[in-house]
């Protein structure tokens, strides 16, 4: 731990288990963002929040990785993590698990106090302004929907896009409606999310704008695996990622390394 | 209709099957989809008290809830003082026979209907039909799926999934009268043709039933919210009126019903009011210049009382406006028939295990994206996902989650809960599959994900794990 970064700004960087699997790019990019705002970031031993136990009903497994979320996180000053949804469970739900252990409960709420999700902290916690970055294309933004409405995301992303160099953001119609992906939803029920997300990608398609961003790696996967077998070829990239200036790093999701944007559509 | 005592509810995924590949369903979902959420965000902005209105709104329907005892008790009183009667219904079975039984006393042969959700609940109309009664529904949409054989597809708009052609249609084919060149391609003629059919019907009926949009414990009033008056004249003109309602429309008095109807409407189409909002206390009295000879109300339990105090009973304050429907993707996708039972839609999805059983509703709630949109719209701020996420967890404790499921989750949680075992495995597994999609950077098919892979690709991970990559570039722990 650097004794020269300002006190009180110790990051616990929560990557959640689809970056931490998919997309490592998303979380060091989310560290650099947090780095640059003056943050020191750590990435303590971590698998999953529990979500997906919590929501298929599975509470004693959701409490259990619940507990060792806090117990790897609880030191730091915040928990921060690129993604609505894992930052939703986090700081919304982690104190419903504890119902009944007066304990656990205060324990589990003042960790919730604590996280938040990754680009409304840069903007609502830290004051960030704008950012130091360059991308000179047109994208269009879904608001994924725990982040929109647990965690209240919908101006920060769009602001600090907008201090983006060369960016132009072109809204999509609904950009707040749902991509369908749902996480385990997306697999019992695929039929209808399928059909879900492909009314999304008329809308997404409609903006004519070459890259499509958001803030959570399910729905963008959910949206990218579409939009792939339309066989719509679009830059799909975590918001992070252009954020950070690192869309150099790793090709848009879905695409193989070497992946080159098509010149015409810049 | 046997959907109403044979829900297709446990065959969830079959009937979503069958809807997505109904074009003129699709068709008619289209509209649906925007015109709803349309019209209610424009009625919101309007008033900048809204968010206010609906704490308020909840917190009359919490008070009402908590001492639901004493409030029916005092609307018992005020009804039975006017000279209604009310009647207590533990069942549908006990409600369909109250009514029956009154309809005999009467000697009645034809009964009007307003629109009545509780009556599809208890499946009414089939009831009255075996006892050789005519049962003619009078709201436009509920005419047309009665002439259709069907239930109503939403709990506002029952034939919202028909287009005006289907309609058209089935006009021709009931409505024999109608001359072939007789113009029926808009709506308004199409209102017009039934309102001629149902004025003689009004005149002609024994009875009137109606649902109850409030029962108001002060006055004993109750009040129907309707936009074609077809409740008036269903109320007014026959010498019998009777209310079919469930327990918890009781609101203890009209200053608060007059609160509850600001968000009611709005919610619901947009308007500001809905065009008729009619009160009925009691039978006519001397000096009147109309209504009925005798005023009954049923009042139906149905398992209602058995979610008080339990995780559900923030469902009990719902007010059925439907907002919830219109705004949810998955109900667009595939109607409100789908859902097999008389309830669609997330309300539907939380209210239908418990009044037919979480074992031939259980897949309901699970048919959620838990996107939160049917939550932030309700105007009486029920947390319907959270209640979805109740009926999984207790699924969950009975064993009646898919074994998929369970076994593909509960394999995932034991991995995770072993942070050693976890960082271990995904990095194998991540990078054999980063290397075996190094070319496409996608998959297009993938064993036990088929769910997934059959409506879309599988973007590749990139091969590294974050954490491992993490602990190479910075080397902390």
């Amino acid at each position: 731990m650097n004794a020269g970064q300002p006190k009180g700004r110790r990051v616990g960087l929560m990557a959640t288990c689809l970056v931490d699997l998919f997309r490592p790019s998303v979380g060091f990019a989310a560290a650099k963002l947090l780095e640059d705002a003056g943050c020191t970031v750590d990435v303590p031993s971590q698998t999953c929040c529990g979500q997906p136990a919590y929501n298929s009903g599975d509470k004693a497994d959701a409490r259990a990785l619940a507990l060792q979320v806090i117990e790897a996180f609880e030191g730091f000053d915040y928990v921060v993590a690129p993604s609505g949804s894992c930052a939703g469970m986090m700081a919304k739900h982690y104190p419903e698990l504890f119902e009944g252990d007066p304990e656990l409960q205060r324990r589990a709420r003042a960790f919730s106090a604590k996280c938040f999700e990754l680009v409304s902290f840069l903007t609502d916690v830290l004051g960030v302004e704008r950012v130091d970055a360059q991308f000179p294309r047109q994208a269009t933004y879904h608001d994924s929907c725990s982040g929109l409405r647990e965690m209240g995301v919908q101006a920060q992303p769009r602001k600090l896009l907008g201090t983006v160099e060369g960016l132009e953001l072109v809204e999509m119609k609904d950009s707040d409606v749902c991509c369908g992906f749902g996480g385990t939803f997306a697999v019992k029920f695929g039929e209808i999310s399928g059909q879900i997300v492909d009314r999304k990608t008329q809308d997404i398609l409609a903006t004519q704008a070459p890259v499509l961003l958001a803030g959570d790696l399910g729905c963008l996967m959910n949206m990218a695996g579409r939009l792939s077998r339309k066989g719509r070829e679009m830059e799909v990239r975590h918001v992070a990622e252009v954020l950070a200036n690192m869309t150099d790093e790793a090709p848009p999701i879905g695409e193989p390394v070497g992946y080159q944007a098509p010149e015409a559509e810049r | 209709m046997s959907v109403h005592a044979n829900p297709t509810t446990p065959h969830f995924k079959d009937n979503a099957h069958k809807a997505l590949h109904d074009p003129q369903l699709q068709e008619a979902m289209g509209k649906l989809r925007v015109g709803f959420t349309a019209a209610r965000q424009i009625a919101v902005s309007k008033l900048p008290e809204f968010e206010a209105l609906r704490d308020s709104a909840r917190d009359i329907k919490n008070h009402t809830l908590a001492h639901l005892d004493l409030y029916l008790e005092a609307y018992e009183k005020k009804v039975t003082a006017s000279g209604g009667h009310v009647h207590f219904a533990r069942t549908a079975e006990e409600a369909r026979n109250v009514i029956l039984d009154i309809c005999a006393k009467r000697g009645a042969k034809t009964v009007t209907k307003g629109k009545s959700m509780i009556s599809e609940e208890i499946a009414l109309n089939d009831a009255m039909e075996k006892a050789g009664i005519t049962p003619v529904e009078t709201d436009l949409g509920e005419y047309i799926i009665q002439l259709r054989g069907e239930i109503p597809s939403h709990i506002i708009g029952p034939a919202v999934h028909l287009t005006k052609d289907q309609v058209e249609g089935d006009f021709r084919r009931v409505h024999t009268h109608l001359p072939k060149d007789r113009d029926l391609t808009e709506p308004t003629q199409l209102l017009t043709e039934a309102r001629g059919i149902l004025r003689e019907k009004f005149l002609a009926a024994d009875i009137g039933i109606t649902g109850a949009n409030f029962l108001v414990a002060e006055t004993g009033t109750s009040i129907i919210v309707t936009n074609e008056g077809n409740g008036d004249l269903t109320q007014i003109l026959p010498k019998c009126h009777i209310v079919v309602a469930s327990l918890e429309k009781i609101t203890p008095t009209l200053e608060d019903v007059s609160q509850l109807l600001r968000v009611l409407a709005r919610s619901a189409t947009g308007q500001e009011m809905s065009v008729y909002t009619t009160l009925s206390t009691g039978p006519r009295r001397p000096g009147d210049v109309d209504g009925p000879e005798e005023y009954h109300v049923v009042l139906l339990d149905n398992g209602r009382s058995s979610m008080i105090g339990t995780d559900f009973q923030h469902m009990l304050r719902c007010i059925r406006c439907g907002a919830c429907m219109n705004h949810c993707p998955v109900y667009h996708a595939v109607g409100g028939h789908a859902y097999g039972w008389v309830y669609p839609g997330p309300m539907g999805a939380v209210l239908t295990p418990s009044l037919i059983g979480v074992e031939k509703g259980g897949q309901l709630p699970n048919a959620s994206t838990f996107c939160g949109r049917c939550e932030s719209v309700c105007p009486m701020r029920i947390p319907l996902p959270g209640m979805m996420r109740h009926w999984r967890e207790r699924e969950f404790e009975r064993h009646l989650t898919p074994s998929a499921a369970r076994y593909g989750l509960g394999l995932w949680a034991w991995v995770a809960k072993r942070p050693k075992l976890y960082r271990f495995g995904t990095r194998i597994v991540m990078h054999v599959m980063g290397y075996y999609a190094r070319k496409t950077g996608k998959f297009f098919a993938m064993p036990f994900a088929s769910g997934w892979t059959d409506w879309r690709d599988l973007p590749a991970p990139q091969g590294k794990t974050f954490q491992s990559e993490w602990k190479k570039r910075r080397g902390t722990k």
